[in-house]
C-alpha cells in the first residue's frame, strides 16, 4: 500500500474531427489485490477511473473485484473543440494519480 | 412417460445445484447497481472469448444499439460475474461526452460462468446480454 500509484499509460490521438468519435486507451500499472485468495497480501485495490474533458466528467467507471489486475479500458469520446483530457485513478486508501492527454480539434 | 421423467430430472438437477446463496449474492449486487424492474434481451451485445486461457485477464466487451442522442443513449454500463466469490466487476457511468456506447475491459473468472452485462438507457429502460466463459486457468484473485 505504501509504494506510489504506477504512472498510467494512455493512447489518445493527436487530433479528431469535431464531433466524431475517437478512440481512447487506458492502462493502469496495479495489482489490484482482493484480498480474498488464501494467503492473500492485504487487499489493495483502485476503486475508481474518471475521464473529464476540459473539467467537465465524461466517464465515472466503478472497479470491483472482478476488474482484472492493470486495469485497461476502451471506449469512445467526441469533442467540439481542443481541450485537455483528465485521467485520475484512485484506490481504496484514498490516494489518486492523474494523467493528461490533449486533443486538438481539426 | 418419459416426458414427466425428464422433467421430474431436470427439476431435481435446478435443486441439485449450489446456486441459490450464489444468486441472491448476484441479484443483491444487480439490485444495488439497477434497482427492481425488467429487463429487455436485445438492443445489447456482450462479447467475451468462449474459452479463456487466463481467468484472470478475459478480455470483454460490451456494445449497445443506442444512437447516444440527447433524445435517447446509455447513462450507465454495469458488469456481473455470476460465478465469481463476488459477482460485481465494474460499473460505468457515460456522459454524453462518450461518443459510443460501447466499453472494453479485461476481467477475471474464478470459473466456467455466465457473465452478464446490464445497460440502462436515459428513457429508464433497461437491457441486459448474458454471454458464458469457459476458464482454462481461474483467476484466483477474484
Amino acid at each position: 500500500m505504501s509504494a506510489p500509484l504506477a504512472t498510467p499509460r494512455l493512447r489518445v490521438p493527436r487530433s479528431a474531427r469535431r464531433g466524431e468519435a475517437f478512440e481512447i486507451r487506458c492502462l493502469m500499472t496495479h495489482p489490484m489485490e482482493t484480498g480474498l485468495r488464501p494467503d492473500a497480501p492485504p487487499r489493495d485495490m483502485l476503486n475508481r477511473l474518471l475521464v473529464r474533458v476540459e473539467g467537465e466528467v465524461a466517464l465515472d467507471v466503478t472497479l470491483r473485484n472482478g476488474t482484472a489486475a492493470n486495469p485497461y479500458h476502451v471506449f469512445f469520446l467526441r469533442l467540439e473543440r481542443s481541450g485537455e483530457i483528465e485521467f485520475i485513478w484512485s484506490d481504496e486508501g484514498g490516494r489518486s494519480v492523474r494523467a493528461t492527454a490533449r486533443v486538438t480539434i481539426a | 412417460m418419459p416426458n414427466s421423467r425428464l422433467r421430474r430430472r431436470a427439476i431435481l438437477a435446478l435443486v441439485a445445484l449450489p446456486w441459490p446463496a450464489l444468486a441472491s449474492g448476484l441479484q443483491d449486487a444487480i439490485r444495488d447497481a439497477v434497482g427492481e424492474g425488467d429487463f429487455a434481451d436485445t438492443g445489447i451485445t456482450l462479447t467475451l472469448p468462449a474459452t479463456a486461457e487466463n481467468g484472470g485477464q478475459v478480455p470483454l466487451t460490451v456494445q449497445v444499439d443506442s444512437p447516444q442522442t440527447p433524445a435517447l443513449r446509455v447513462t450507465a454500463i454495469h458488469i456481473f460475474a455470476t460465478r465469481n466469490p463476488t459477482p460485481g466487476v465494474a460499473s460505468f457511468r457515460l456522459t454524453p461526452l462518450v461518443a459510443r456506447a460501447e466499453v472494453q475491459t479485461r476481467i477475471r473468472l474464478a470459473e466456467h460462468q455466465q457473465v452478464i452485462a446490464i445497460a440502462v438507457m436515459s428513457d429508464g429502460t433497461r437491457r441486459r446480454a448474458v454471454a458464458e466463459a469457459r476458464v482454462s486457468t481461474g483467476g484466483c484473485l477474484a
